[in-house]
């Protein structure tokens, strides 16, 4: 049985002022919520928000008591030089490695300076997406992935809102988010929300 | 060899040995290695300003690194950027030398203390730094984790309603704490050598963090052993002889 995890009314977020249009929403668990729309919009704002980052400047908004969430942001991780395997990443957020895609699975215990841009990316956002958690929120998930990673993404996607636990997308890859997506949101500057 | 008059120094030595090169792998992922030098020197300032005080040198320099350590995230945010331990090393520094050219008392244990002479620690040196030594080490496995969480998603904290400064707090008093006993023990560059060269090797050699942090604990014992192996012999200070040998090492190895 479904619960509902968030639910914003009339939520203006920002950080030093306003930065998004009023918006309505309500995410239950086991679904996936995208919020989609052009460069300067907000996206990342209001992701910020659901996080605790940025500021609720009006409108309310409402979380479930003891909600625990995870966060992937799109900045890089800072692992340069740092001796720090793949297993290690995963230990420490309490991510397993079960359903890892197969090119992954190998480079486990490489460290994580030594993986590909794109290994690297998938690993550290699997750590997210895999780390106990009822609400995930997602930056720009599919930056930096090839087709193959992009597909996988979306399918552990399905799999980990099918286990209950709740998802928001933030992306400017409308394709990718109509695929993966139980509700979509497309932000607009005016203030109209579609 | 190994009377008391060397055996309690070297026992001293040891433990800070294993546990200085593990602190220098998280000062180095935290970007602040210069910490070490930073808490050195005010550690090395307020043992002579106990001195002079007829204190107990090593009490004040552990009550001046903990000072140090606290104050700095108290001015955390003007003194971003690493300026908090350029200024305590320029401070410590100045006090020092200040304190060692004005006080003959002070002068004495003001060399003792930046060449590096490890033969003056006895039983009381042995006693605080034991004890203090397992703390660290236990104090570092309990932070671990979130220390590189903090490192590698600096939001973790944020998104699961945690509190960053606990942890932040709690390694800072470890790390000025642990280093002040190594500058009354081993001396300013001594410490330092422990905290720094088996770090940076390990960053460029371990394959993973565990690996790490025990590549670096050995370098940094075997390292000691050998040095304190050498400057014995040799009748040289300890300090000079460690930070020699682990440049050695580190350029053959890194």
């Amino acid at each position: 049985m479904s619960e509902l995890l968030i639910r914003a009314r009339a939520l203006v977020a920002g950080w030093e002022r306003p930065a998004t249009a009023p918006l309505e929403f309500a995410l239950e668990s086991g679904r996936i919520l995208g919020l989609t729309g052009a460069n300067g919009v907000g996206k990342t704002t209001l992701l910020s928000a659901l996080a605790g980052r940025a500021r609720v400047f009006s409108g309310v908004l409402e979380k479930r008591p003891g909600l625990r969430l995870a966060l992937q942001t799109q900045d890089v991780p800072p692992v340069e030089g740092v001796p720090l395997s793949g297993r290690e990443l995963l230990a420490l957020t309490g991510a397993a490695d079960d359903g890892l895609p197969p090119w992954l699975v190998g480079r486990l215990d490489d460290r994580l300076d030594h993986l590909s841009g794109g290994q690297r990316h998938y690993l550290t956002l699997w750590a997210v997406l895999q780390a106990p958690a009822d609400l995930v929120l997602l930056d720009e998930p599919t930056n930096n992935l090839d087709a193959a990673g992009v597909d996988h993404l979306a399918s552990a996607l399905r799999r980990l809102a099918g286990s209950g636990t709740g998802i928001v997308v933030v992306s400017h890859d409308h394709e990718f988010v109509e695929a993966v997506c139980d509700q979509v949101i497309v932000l607009r500057e005016a203030g109209d929300v579609v | 060899m190994w009377s008391d008059l060397f055996l309690l120094p070297f026992l001293t030595g040891l433990g800070l040995a294993l546990v200085l090169p593990v602190l220098g792998c998280f000062l180095r992922l935290r970007d602040e290695w210069l910490a070490a030098l930073a808490y050195a020197h005010v550690a090395a300032a307020g043992a002579l300003l106990a001195l002079v005080s007829s204190l107990a040198p090593a009490l004040g320099g552990m009550a001046a690194a903990a000072l140090a350590g606290v104050g700095k995230r108290l001015l955390a945010r003007r003194l971003a950027g690493g300026a908090a331990f350029a200024l305590l090393l320029l401070g410590g520094w100045a006090v020092a030398v200040l304190l060692a050219a004005n006080q003959p008392l002070a002068e004495r244990l003001g060399h003792s203390l930046f060449d590096g002479q490890l033969y003056f620690s006895g039983t009381a040196q042995l006693a605080l730094v034991a004890p203090w030594v397992f703390f660290a080490g236990l104090a570092l496995a309990i932070l671990s984790r979130h220390l590189l969480l903090a490192r590698v998603y600096p939001d973790y904290f944020s998104a699961r309603h945690l509190r960053a400064w606990p942890v932040v707090f709690g390694f800072d008093l470890v790390a000025a704490l642990t280093l002040a006993l190594a500058t009354m023990t081993m001396g300013v560059m001594g410490g330092f050598a422990l905290v720094f060269v088996p770090a940076w090797i390990a960053f460029r050699r371990a394959r993973s963090w565990r690996s790490g942090l025990v590549l670096a604990a050995m370098i940094g014992l075997v390292g000691y052993v050998a040095a304190f192996l050498l400057a014995l012999g040799m009748d040289q200070p300890f300090g000079p002889v460690l930070a020699l040998l682990l440049i050695a090492v580190g350029l053959i190895i890194a």
